[in-house]
């Protein structure tokens, strides 16, 4: 008999220069991290919309995650320094609206952390794992029936 | 002050200084203030009025009005003048094409209490701190601090921060508790806010007036306008379009928004989406230093500036709430 076992949807944004090549070193390193998250590339993590972020909840994501380049490694030199404000002040509001803020997170990962990448992304599956089904921000219209 | 107000502007016109004057005129109701604008002396000795009603925030009109032909006077009050200083920071006003006369506000009445308070309002006299209610259905006393507007109770600035001349006395930046139900709300736990915003949020209708009223939303081209946002929806449809769209709101104005409180005003359904912008105020105190949106057209603002050592934003899983 099959288990129904819940499998969040992960979504990660990836900065190109470091995170990207860290999920790359990863891969090459053959370092397990769950099929869960899906890893969209981005330019730079201060590409990143909140209504990026909320879009990916509305559409089925379970948890969203932020990687980029850490503070004074930016290829655009300052751009992870104003993502980082922008998160900072979103993923508050988040909580103040009473949305779980374990859902949402921020790490910084350069290319040649391969081993950070994985783990991190073990960690943050396992803690939205535990979270359940995203139910506060969730879009019933966008629900597979 | 309504009538040194009609002779200090009927001046200026008379000497050509300015051709317009912005200002507010009575609406249907003597609680129904609409902004207008007048040209003549007639016309401001007819319509003009100035009281305890006139809450609209004149500055954001100053965007279309400063592109037109001639000068244009704009009465404003000390809130009005910090929403001004910003957009001038901002750009949106040509400062050469506006005159400003700053006047002092004791606090606004605000039209949902005073409702609630009397109904069939007919007149209203301002006597002190009693106002004397004209109803359909007699004489009525209501007390002025128990209908003044939420965000005059916790009011933050008397002062004008920006004017080419003031009528009457300047005020001071005054100790206000306006972070008090925010403080509150953080102090509960995830699923009690999540009920309170649920309470607060579902009664949206997405009339858009507070992004309309808003001085900070000056966008020509607002991302909720745009139909493959999602969004654009006329009524939300859906608990999500609700958070998302005052969730956005309230962050496209972070570090912009002066707190000058347009935004509850204006709900039909009386959310106090003050709350939001304010919780964003609150943490770009606490987490990156005192900032007054629309205190100084220097300044840059907290969201388009960065610090090396500014705190993760794993801040947020370590402080406050439960």
């Amino acid at each position: 008999m099959q288990v129904n076992e819940f499998k969040p949807k992960i979504v990660a944004f990836c900065c190109n220069w470091c995170s990207y090549a860290g999920a790359d070193l990863a891969g090459t390193n053959r370092l397990n991290y769950p099929a869960d998250v899906k890893i969209i590339r981005v330019p730079c993590s201060c590409r990143v919309n909140p209504m990026f972020i909320l879009r990916a909840f509305q559409r089925g994501a379970d948890g969203v995650i932020i990687c980029g380049c850490h503070p004074g490694d930016c290829h655009y030199t300052s751009g992870n320094y104003y993502a980082r404000r922008r998160m900072t002040l979103l993923f508050s509001m988040l909580d103040y609206l009473g949305i779980e803020k374990e859902r949402t997170r921020v790490e910084w990962v350069s290319a040649a952390e391969g081993a950070k990448f994985a783990a991190t992304m073990n960690e943050f599956v396992e803690a939205v794992t535990k979270l359940g089904e995203n139910k506060r921000l969730e879009d019933l219209r966008c629900k597979k029936q | 002050m309504q009538e040194t107000m009609i002779a200090r502007a009927a001046a200026l016109l008379a000497d050509g200084t300015v051709n317009r004057v912005l200002g507010w005129k009575k609406g249907e109701f003597v609680y129904d203030i609409t902004p207008a604008v007048f040209t003549s002396e007639e016309e401001l000795k007819s319509d003009f009025v100035y009281d305890d009603f006139c809450g609209n925030n004149l500055s954001k009109y100053l965007i279309k009005e400063s592109r037109k032909e001639g000068k244009v006077l704009a009465f404003l009050k000390p809130c009005d003048t910090y929403s001004f200083n910003q957009l001038i920071k901002e750009h949106r006003i040509l400062r050469d094409n506006v005159y400003i006369v700053g006047i002092p506000c004791d606090g606004k009445i605000s039209t949902e209490k005073m409702k609630a308070a009397a109904e069939g309002i007919v007149d209203v006299q301002v006597d002190g701190e009693t106002l004397h209610v004209d109803t359909l259905y007699g004489q009525k006393d209501v007390s002025r601090t128990d209908v003044l507007a939420e965000r005059c109770v916790s009011c933050k600035s008397k002062k004008h921060v920006a004017y080419d001349e003031l009528i009457g006395e300047d005020g001071e930046v005054l100790e206000s508790n306006r972070f008090d139900m925010v403080a509150k709300l953080e102090a509960m736990t995830p699923d009690e806010r999540f009920a309170f915003w649920r309470n607060e949020l579902s009664r949206c209708i997405r009339c858009n007036a507070c992004r309309n009223v808003c001085p900070a939303c000056s966008c020509e081209k607002c991302v909720f306008d745009n139909d493959a946002s999602g969004i654009a929806n006329k009524a939300a449809a859906d608990s999500f379009e609700e958070n998302m769209f005052h969730i956005i709101r309230a962050f496209h104005v972070a570090g912009r928004c002066t707190d000058c409180g347009e935004c509850s005003r204006v709900c039909p359904q009386q959310i106090p989406l003050h709350l939001l912008n304010r919780k964003f105020i609150k943490d770009i105190d606490e987490l990156y230093g005192e900032y007054q949106a629309g205190e100084d057209t220097e300044s840059r603002a907290p969201l388009t500036n960065y610090k090396m050592d500014d705190v993760e934003p794993s801040i947020v899983y370590q402080r406050g709430g439960k």
